[in-house]
């Protein structure tokens, strides 16, 4: 199918952007693009004036800052997955990034993108959430913060005002005791997950602490499995698959049933990567 | 024409072109609409398929993805160009050598896609060439002869390069 028509403007600063935003109730913003044109083309959105952000200088950019690694809003999959700085500070989003798409959609797409979409199958929301990472807001009153947990709110909702723009995320720096673990199902290699699960802890050398298991595919939002997190934290990986806090709905994809019994499969493959000592 | 229509100006396979576009027109539409370019071919509509991959600025892109107007003093090379410039002549003879497609719908973009793999340089492995064509649909072949061909114009290629290959 083809759009239905509607105004382009190519923002050429942050504060043209967020004005646009303001004057028009309906636009959207155009980052890589590769989830909101496919939406466009199906009709399944139709906004009056598409804000294309992609000449915005300054947000593409990778760096290192106060213990954690900013992400702009317009760095591309590829970028990513070619960062050094990635691959050794940011582990979790390496191992992940060879999931997202295909090469043709990982030369366009962002992070950003892919984290303001909220896609409840999409990997990078539930590694935000499983790094405990944030989102930069930026809006007619200036930068806010807000916390992964507090991000996403909803299938495809954010905590993202009708004026306001992610402009980076945040990340905390891996350390020598980070773990991580990345595993999904899809039934094409990098086709959107059927159901998939981004894990990080830190080994003290004879168990894990602070873990995080977030889950995507699995509900309207990445989802937190907090008793299994418990339970695998003394180490019972069987004990966590059977007390595997987890409510999955069916969708086009799977059933409920299936997703819980993937998501325990996909527990045990992720629990041995944590446990594997760091090479 | 509506009132939402701009100018943009792109080189397409070497030549400059100025046209008046809808922002709603797609970037493969546009090449095949107002170019006459119809090497890219319409599938999916979604992003799924591949059939309509073509290079801006260097890289490899879904052409139902992206706009005609996102495309300003961009770079677009089509199958068109490569085929001509003879860029990925020896790609086209190894998928008529192995039978690699049957009708040819995804082969334009089957192609390109390969193109950017191998001009990376190296012999990629089996799987890291089925990794990079993951995106595109082939209904014809079971995708077997496009690896082959694709491996074998790596070779070829180390090979002429002085290198031992893999």
């Amino acid at each position: 199918m083809k759009p239905a028509p509607f105004a382009y403007k190519k923002a050429r600063s942050l504060d043209e952007a967020i004005a646009l935003l303001g004057e028009h109730k309906d636009a959207r913003l155009l980052a890589g693009g590769q989830s909101l044109i496919a939406t466009l083309n199906m009709r399944l959105s139709a906004p009056t004036l598409l804000i294309d952000i992609n000449g915005i200088g300054g947000l593409d950019r990778i760096e290192e800052k106060n213990g954690a690694i900013e992400i702009g809003a317009l760095v591309r999959h590829a970028q990513a997955e070619r960062s050094d700085m990635i691959a050794k500070r940011v582990p979790l989003i390496a191992r992940a990034m060879p999931h997202i798409g295909h090469a043709a959609i990982r030369n366009r797409g962002t992070l950003g993108g892919s984290i303001a979409f909220a896609d409840p199958a999409a990997e990078l929301p539930a590694c935000l959430m499983a790094l405990d990472g944030e989102v930069e807001a930026s809006g007619p009153r200036g930068k806010r913060t807000i916390k992964s947990q507090d991000f996403f709110t909803g299938l495809f909702e954010t905590a993202l005002g009708p004026q306001e723009m992610l402009t980076a995320i945040r990340i905390p720096l891996a350390t020598a005791d980070t773990r991580v673990g990345f595993a999904e199902l899809a039934r094409r290699h990098g086709d959107y997950a059927i159901v998939g699960l981004a894990a990080s802890a830190r080994s003290d050398g004879k168990g894990l602490k602070d873990l995080r298991l977030s889950f995507f595919g699995a509900g309207d939002t990445p989802s937190r499995a907090r008793k299994a997190e418990i339970v695998l934290e003394s180490g019972d990986v069987d004990g966590a698959v059977a007390q595997l806090d987890l409510d999955p709905h069916d969708d086009v994809q799977a059933t409920a049933a299936v997703k819980k019994h993937l998501a325990g499969v996909l527990l045990r493959r992720v629990a041995k990567q944590l446990m594997e000592p760091r090479a | 024409m509506s009132g939402l229509a701009l100018d943009v100006t792109m080189t397409v396979n070497g030549e400059t072109v100025v046209e008046r576009v809808e922002p709603r027109q797609t970037l493969v539409d546009f090449l095949r609409d107002n170019l006459g370019l119809t090497g890219s071919h319409v599938g999916c509509e979604h992003g799924v398929c591949g059939a309509c991959t073509v290079r801006v600025d260097g890289e490899i892109v879904r052409g139902c993805l992206m706009l005609a107007v996102q495309c300003e003093d961009a770079k677009v090379e089509t199958i068109e160009g490569l085929s001509d410039s003879g860029e990925v002549a020896d790609l086209q003879l190894a998928f008529a050598e192995r039978n690699a497609l049957q009708c040819g719908f995804c082969t334009p973009g089957m192609i390109t896609a390969a193109q950017e793999l191998l001009a990376k340089g190296g012999v990629p492995s089996r799987d890291e060439i089925r990794e990079h064509i993951s995106g595109n649909y082939c209904r014809c072949t079971g995708y077997h002869a496009i690896v082959d061909a694709v491996e074998a114009v790596a070779q070829e290629r180390e090979k002429a390069r002085g290198g031992a290959g893999k």
